[in-house]
């Protein structure tokens, strides 16, 4: 080839291509994490200092713009949502793994229309539960019409976090119990589900994530009133909305700062969970 | 090229006897993975346009040995290397080597073969454009040049802008082959190239290696020692990260000197 | 006994698992009920290119909504592709083991951020740099495309970088031995290796950048225009549909909900060729 000396041991350079995406590569990766650290470092240094006891008061006005109430609604949300959603989703998975053939039409219905939920966008979901849970179903605006909105959303999480957990459970097992006369249901129950469980958590913990962040699909089904609910009919506005509700008012803005930073501790701290359930299943 | 190349040709020593001139000259060479001693302190000189062979039960040391040839083995973590590799009298881990150049001058196909996921000449041309070659006519020249000498040119002529990973197994590997050459190196590893073909591709492969000898240095790893026996003109026996034996294909296997080589080539064990 | 325990179980599983069909359903018909009609009262000519929206009249054009959907969306991708993909490289190919491990859990911690503070951080540090930068108008196209590209970045990233990991190492090595160095080895074989699973990242990407509701309210502007510049301000499908619907009645809310169904359809074609990608990416 074109005059290179055979010189194996001649000064080493790097193509200019090479060192341009180098670079590249370099920058991107850098860029990426300066973004996570800007928007992390600015919410905390601006939330921190305004938060302030009266932020969390049992009763919000719109004086203290408290984020208690909706801090108690974030909660009540997540529990009510996955009670409705977690049983459905693991069934559903149970399903698809364990009593299904190959090759079967209902299944494949099953999974196309789980992938069609999974990429609905949020403020769908939100006006498809403003019209059957809350006009058709007249349940007004109200913690369950949002909640089970957001069932609905994570409910396709669940399902694809179970199922690939389910699958990762070695053959041999299920072999072992049917060997011992157990039935389906009984080696599912007992020998199956157990070592699916930390990846089945994984996927829990993701689909709370998702709850706490959402603010498109509950503002039109569960509402904006700032206080505990006294029931599942009644509106109840969560973190997420609140924070939405404040930053589009625009008159507290440092209150909108120190709800931000609860948001935001409340998302790392899920986060952190996740990370650390998935060191579970990977060492499982 | 420099002129230790240019001297390469085949040497009348005293006697009569071909001595051929070495083109790598392994000093001293130990390796270590981590703290597991890989290599123990090999020497051998690979002569030039002959197939020498590495032979030994799986574990020996005949792959991680080739690797160190043109440096595969850098990509391993914790692998360390203490002694000498020389390539036409210049060592390869001295500081400063282009590791790029060197795995260009040393050419390598694997054990399983692996064809890009993309065009049957994009696989070949690559190469070549890696080392700058722009020019369509002189790509296709240089494409159909390998593939000729890989013996596959009349197969593929006509699928050249078919996806490589159509092809049959014994054809990938002769593909792969062509794109090594493609890059004119000097040397040629073959690190058990044929283990993953049937018969048939098997002894196609065998037949070219043959034939490259003439341009190129083979050095082959097999766990095959009947393809040892039958292509290679030298051979080295390695066990436990030893280097136990090495010779004249036909001395090692007729007269093994070392009680292990005689153990191992009768089928006493591995 | 057991029989019967067992038969009441699967029917149990598998109505369990007809819930995503039977969602898929209301969804669809709830949407299309109430869309459906107003498209044809309005006129699907009408609908789709007009670009006067003024209810108040009962004018109801949507164009402007579908261009600044799709600009915005192209914004994003302008920014989250390349930085999204190159970062990918970088985590499969280029990180040391190390910084892997404290680069992926920020990356999942980017895609845990909540919509409404990407938009709060858009609306309070974003929109006032780009009114200092350029002396223009407050809310714009431009700190849209930054946002949801910032938005989309984890999406691309997570996908692209586990389309890499899975190309197998033969073709790395491959590379190596026929003299390429790093880069070349990874640009020109690994990384159209992972094209499709890298399409499919991009694609996620898309539909999440469309959908995207609450950051972008916070900090397009939602002016109904078709932007002349990417300072302008833009109103996308779904910012339409939550900055009216609290109070739109009648036809009004009809034509909202046409918009939904739009942007539904929209998100079913993206569905489709992801679909698809991944469909050829498992081969």
């Amino acid at each position: 080839m074109n005059n290179v000396s055979s010189s194996a041991a001649r000064k080493p350079h790097k193509r200019k291509s090479s060192v341009f995406l180098n670079l590249l590569v370099h920058c991107a990766a850098i860029l990426t994490v300066a973004v996570l650290v800007v928007i992390v470092g600015y919410i905390l240094v601006m939330g921190v200092p305004n938060l302030r006891p009266e932020l969390f008061s049992v009763e919000y006005n719109s004086e203290n713009v408290s984020m208690l109430p909706s801090l108690v609604n974030t909660l009540l949300a997540v529990l009510l949502t996955l009670v409705i959603a977690v049983p459905l989703g693991v069934m559903a998975a149970i399903f698809l793994v364990e009593y299904t053939t190959r090759g079967n039409k209902f299944v494949k219905v099953v999974r196309v229309t789980a992938e069609t939920l999974a990429g609905i966008p949020s403020i769908v979901y939100g006006l498809f539960g403003m019209l059957f849970f809350v006009t058709f179903l007249k349940w007004g605006l109200s913690l369950l019409s949002g909640c089970l909105t957001l069932a609905i959303m994570v409910l396709p999480t669940i399902m694809r976090t179970t199922e690939e957990a389910l699958r990762a459970v070695p053959d041999s097992y299920r072999e072992g119990s049917f060997g011992l006369g157990a039935g389906r249901l009984r080696t599912v129950l007992s020998v199956v589900l157990p070592p699916a469980m930390p990846g089945i958590l994984g996927g829990i913990i993701l689909s709370i994530g998702r709850i706490v962040g959402e603010s498109a699909a509950l503002i039109f089904t569960a509402g904006t009133v700032a206080a505990i609910p006294m029931g599942v009919f009644d509106s109840a506005r969560t973190m997420s909305v609140h924070m939405y509700v404040l930053s589009c008012e625009g008159l507290h803005i440092d209150a909108t700062y120190a709800t931000a930073v609860v948001l935001l501790i409340i998302v790392v701290l899920i986060n952190a969970l996740a990370s650390f359930a998935a060191k579970r299943i990977t060492k499982a | 090229m420099s002129e230790i190349i240019t001297d390469q040709k085949t040497l009348v020593a005293e006697g009569g006897i071909e001595v051929a001139p070495t083109k790598i000259a392994v000093n001293n060479l130990d390796l270590f993975y981590g703290d597991f001693h890989a290599l123990h302190g090999v020497n051998m000189d690979i002569p030039a346009n002959k197939i020498t062979a590495f032979i030994g039960p799986s574990g020996c040391g005949k792959s991680t040995l080739l690797r160190t040839l043109n440096r595969m083995n850098d990509l391993v973590e914790g692998c360390r290397i203490e002694g000498e590799v020389n390539l036409d009298g210049e060592n390869i881990y001295a500081k400063g080597t282009d590791v790029n150049l060197l795995r260009r001058r040393v050419g390598m196909v694997f054990q399983k073969p692996n064809p890009f996921p993309m065009s049957v000449f994009d696989n070949v041309a690559f190469g070549p454009r890696t080392h700058g070659i722009k020019d369509k006519a002189k790509l296709e020249e240089i494409v159909e040049n390998a593939l000729r000498k890989a013996a596959i040119w009349d197969e593929l002529k006509d699928r050249l802008k078919k996806s490589a990973l159509g092809l049959s197994g014994g054809q990938q590997q002769r593909l792969c082959i062509a794109r090594a050459l493609a890059v004119e190196p000097e040397v040629l590893l073959m690190d058990e190239a044929t283990s993953a073909l049937d018969p048939l591709s098997t002894g196609r492969i065998e037949d070219l290696a043959i034939e490259l000898k003439k341009d190129y240095t083979v050095v082959m790893v097999t766990h095959n020692m009947q393809q040892a026996a039958r292509i290679s003109d030298m051979c080295a026996f390695f066990l436990l990260g030893d280097l136990v034996e090495y010779g004249d294909t036909q001395t090692l296997f007729s007269h093994p000197v070392d009680k292990r080589t005689d153990d191992y080539i009768t089928g006493r064990f591995g | 006994m057991k029989g019967i325990k067992e038969s009441l179980a699967k029917v149990l599983f598998t109505a369990a698992a007809g819930v995503s069909i039977l969602a898929v359903a209301l969804i669809c018909v709830f949407l299309f009920a109430s869309g459906v009609p107003a498209i044809g009262k309005i006129g699907v000519v009408e609908f789709l290119t007009g670009t006067v929206w003024r209810p108040a009249s009962e004018t109801f054009g949507i164009l402007p909504m579908i261009l600044g959907s799709i600009y915005a969306t192209l914004g994003a991708l302008v920014i989250g592709v390349p930085t999204g993909l190159f970062c990918a490289v970088y985590l499969s190919r280029f990180a040391s083991p190390r910084v892997k491990r404290i680069v992926t859990p920020g990356v999942e911690l980017l895609a845990g951020i909540p919509s409404v503070i990407y938009g709060f951080f858009g609306l309070v540090v974003l929109v006032p740099l780009i009114r200092q930068l350029f002396h223009v108008q407050v809310m714009s196209l431009l700190a849209a495309s930054i946002i949801l590209g910032v938005m989309i970045l984890p999406t691309i990233i997570t996908v692209a970088r586990n389309a890499l990991d899975a190309v197998p190492d033969s073709y790395y090595e491959g590379a190596l031995a026929l003299g390429a160095d790093h880069e070349r080895s990874v640009f020109r074989v690994l990384v159209p290796a992972a094209g499709s699973g890298i399409m499919a990242g991009v694609v996620l990407g898309i539909g999440r950048a469309i959908g995207e509701t609450m950051a972008v309210v916070m900090i397009a502007g939602n002016q109904v225009q078709i932007p002349s510049s990417i300072l302008e301000g833009v109103r996308t499908l779904t910012t339409n549909i939550v900055m009216e619907m609290g109070y739109a009645a009648d036809l009004h809310r009809e034509a909202l909900i046409a918009t939904a169904v739009v942007l539904f359809v929209f998100v079913l074609i993206i569905n489709l060729a992801f679909a698809a990608l991944n469909a050829r990416s498992k081969k």
